[in-house]
């Protein structure tokens, strides 16, 4: 719990039900069937504001699956089919009265495997308000580059070479050029489908402890394969095994003390 | 024996070396085939190869010298009135010679004997048997003719011998070296690498053949004709008339023809590159795999059709349409034009500009798709500023590609825009390019020596020189592009 959670507490004990924080997105009864296949079944997760979410589980379990279905990236593909209710701020984000663009510009996403564009550093993060009309003159725009990488912590690395193509970044600079690209929209909640996987050990290091300070603006949803690193930047660990959520709730009682023998089993690595 | 039959046999046993030998490899061994070197299959290999290359290399080795000998025979038999005679009669002669060696081998012995003794018409007894000859036949062709078998026999006897004894060293060599500790598998994979090094120098040496063929017959044209006359010349007018007559040479400006091969070929590029990308990106990121699937080897018929046919299209339904749609408008288009031409050919590359930006356009990684989309980026936004900037040089590659088959394209120009040279701005009148005149001076009852039909090489060389140029910066963007996003 953090620290802010914590006087809302002790304001607030007269009521139970405020006591928790804000639900910014709330999945009930998720389906999702690629063709014939089944890969999620009843899914019922809920993503507290201003806190980082993350879903751990076996390969194939469903818990990218799930984090796709919160921006609707699934409907690129064509076979899958969502049945259910996703929430984001109570709205339906599947009604048809939603645009998927604004849906994701308040959704940002970042990716496993970092994708910059074969564009410059500036450009890269300068894509998303240029779409968006978020600035209005150049300066603007500069401002908002520059605070989104600086929010990123790659500014005082790029600052000199803004001008290069983002192509050229280490993997785990690319990394965060991404993150500085997914927060340039300013988004409500950022998704995050293991974006460490391919990045060393340092470089992990430092994405973490960016994940952690992005906490303070959006709500973060992550997927890792990684149960240190969830156990490291989550509060709330949510466990995946095929295709179904097993057990959800506050990070640190799912580490010490899970109550399903599955979570128990994966999590001391008996499997997975 | 015949070369057919010759390379039968020599098929027949390579078999047997490859038989023998992989048997024989695992015979060495007990049986026991992890004591070889190679697997048995490498050593079968490794026989058939030793045996068949080295034979077939005797082959190849006959079939170039032997007809050098034997011409070299025919030449000393000839008498002075022959030698005499300038090159391409004599060269007429001494084929002819040939043409009655082969036509005695029909004969025969009754026959042959009055055809040596001079009793008959030789010319109109081999006609009989199917052998059509240019001239009469004088004794000395027949003398000859027999010299040039009595050699060719003797040749081919040899050949033979030889190639007994090459087999037989190189089948006595396999059988002593066929040992178990025999990296047949390293020899064998080297075969391989040769043979494929050899597939390729051939392509490239082809390439070369032609450039060097072209350069010689290019600069015997400008030692008659001044390079200036040529290229900045503005008028084509080789003069045809006056061949040989005098020393009027004729102007052969390069300009106007290039003008309209450039002309067309700019015409067709606009017609072809929007279409042919917009179907592209229809297919890449709209189409079903359904529609895909069936859309694509559609579009790409368009190539298969032969460009005759896309002549005739033009001149039938495409060329007499502009011409009354310009009469309503008041415009002045002639039934044969630039722009006649230019749509036809573009209608003809749309399939190169398509079926490549297509392939490009697909292989640009999903990931940066997800990544614009992911940012709240429409699909058109995705498109027009990420997939197609990364996919932008490959395209630019693939219109280059089809700008280099729009400039060598002939028939379509002859059909749709007539053969007359015009140095014209405006697309409605006739005009005709490079290729079309390089048709037009080789074809007709012209000789290879004056400068009315080498110009056509000067033109090809400009021409391969153009689009060679266009292919190898179509191929540095696309390498370039490789680097993008690796």
């Amino acid at each position: 719990m953090d620290a802010s959670a914590q006087t809302m507490n002790t304001n607030r004990e007269s009521t139970v039900v405020t006591n928790a924080p804000h639900i910014k997105m709330k999945g009930e009864k998720v389906n999702v069937f690629y063709g014939e296949k089944q890969a999620l079944f009843d899914v019922d997760l809920e993503v507290p504001e201003h806190q980082v979410t993350a879903l751990i589980g076996p390969s194939g379990c469903g818990k990218s699956t799930f984090l796709r279905c919160l921006n609707r990236m699934n409907d690129i593909i064509d076979i899958c089919q969502v049945k259910g209710n996703i929430t984001l701020d109570k709205t339906d984000i599947y009604d048809s009265s939603v645009d998927v663009v604004e849906l994701r510009a308040r959704v940002g996403m970042v990716f496993q495997k970092p994708n910059p564009f074969p564009k410059s550093i500036f450009e890269n993060v300068a894509y998303g308000p240029k779409i968006h009309g978020l600035a209005r003159n150049k300066t603007e725009l500069e401002e908002i580059v520059v605070e989104s990488l600086q929010k990123a912590g790659l500014f005082e690395e790029v600052k000199d070479r803004l001008e290069e193509p983002g192509t050229g970044l280490s993997g785990g600079q690319q990394q965060r050029l991404c993150i500085a690209r997914a927060i340039a929209v300013s988004p409500e909640v950022i998704l995050m489908d293991e974006p460490c996987s391919a990045l060393d050990p340092i470089a992990t290091a430092k994405v973490e402890e960016l994940i952690d300070e992005l906490r303070q603006n959006f709500t973060i949803v992550i997927v890792t394969h990684s149960m240190q690193q969830a156990a490291r930047v989550s509060q709330r660990t949510a466990f995946f095994h095929l295709g179904m959520l097993v057990e959800e709730g506050v990070t640190d009682e799912i580490f010490t003390n899970p109550t399903d023998k599955r979570t128990q089993d994966y999590i001391t690595g008996r499997f997975g | 024996m015949t070369t057919g039959l010759l390379l039968s046999v020599i098929i027949v046993l390579m078999v047997a070396a490859f038989l023998y030998s992989r048997t024989r490899a695992v015979q060495l061994v007990a049986g026991n085939v992890k004591k070889l070197h190679s697997r048995p299959t490498y050593h079968g290999s490794f026989g058939a190869l030793l045996i068949g290359f080295p034979l077939v290399v005797v082959m190849l080795f006959w079939m170039i010298a032997e007809p050098i000998y034997l011409n070299n025979i025919v030449h000393g038999q000839m008498p002075d009135t022959v030698n005499a005679l300038t090159d391409s009669e004599r060269g007429l002669i001494e084929s002819q010679v040939r043409s009655i060696a082969n036509g005695l081998t029909l004969l025969d012995a009754p026959e042959r004997r009055q055809v040596s003794e001079g009793l008959v018409d030789t010319r109109a007894l081999l006609a009989e048997k199917g052998v059509p000859l240019g001239s009469d036949v004088q004794r000395y062709m027949v003398a000859a003719a027999d010299t040039y078998l009595e050699r060719q026999g003797l040749s081919r006897t040899l050949r033979v011998g030889v190639l007994v004894l090459v087999a037989l060293l190189a089948g006595f060599y396999l059988v002593r070296n066929l040992t178990p500790e025999l990296r047949a598998r390293n020899l064998v994979e080297l075969a391989v690498r040769i043979a494929l090094i050899t597939a390729s120098s051939i392509a490239i040496l082809t390439t070369i053949g032609i450039v060097l063929s072209m350069l010689s017959e290019t600069i015997r044209f400008f030692n008659m004709v001044p390079l200036s006359n040529f290229f900045l010349g503005t008028v084509w007018d080789p003069r045809f008339a006056n061949v040989g007559s005098g020393t009027e040479v004729g102007q052969y400006g390069l300009i106007p023809l290039l003008w309209g091969t450039v002309l067309i070929s700019l015409i067709a590029l606009m017609v072809a590159v929007p279409i042919g990308l917009f179907a592209a990106i229809y297919m890449a990121e709209y189409a079903s795999n359904r529609v895909r699937n069936t859309a694509k080897p559609l579009l790409e018929i368009l190539a298969g059709i032969p460009t005759i046919v896309y002549g005739f299209f033009a001149l039938v339904t495409v060329g007499p349409f502009f011409r009354d749609f310009g009469a309503t408008l008041g415009l002045d288009v002639s039934a044969r034009s630039a722009l006649t031409a230019g749509v036809v050919m573009g209608i003809m590359i749309i399939p190169f500009i398509s079926s490549l930006s297509d392939d490009i356009i697909t292989s640009v990684p999903r990931a940066m798709r997800e990544g614009s989309l992911g940012l709240g980026a429409t699909k058109s936004e995705t498109i027009r500023r990420v997939v197609l900037p990364a996919a932008l040089p490959g395209i630019v590659g693939a219109i280059l590609l089809a700008a280099s088959r729009a400039i060598g394209e002939t028939m379509i120009v002859v059909l749709a825009a007539g053969v007359a040279p015009n140095l014209t701005a405006n697309p409605l009148e006739a005009v005709t390019t490079v290729t079309v005149k390089i048709v037009s001076q080789l074809t007709g009852d012209t000789e290879f020596t004056s400068p009315q039909t080498l110009v056509a090489f000067a033109l090809g060389l400009t021409l391969f020189t153009m689009t060679l140029i266009l292919n190898i910066y179509a191929l540095y963007i696309v390498r370039k592009y490789r680097e993008q996003y690796d």
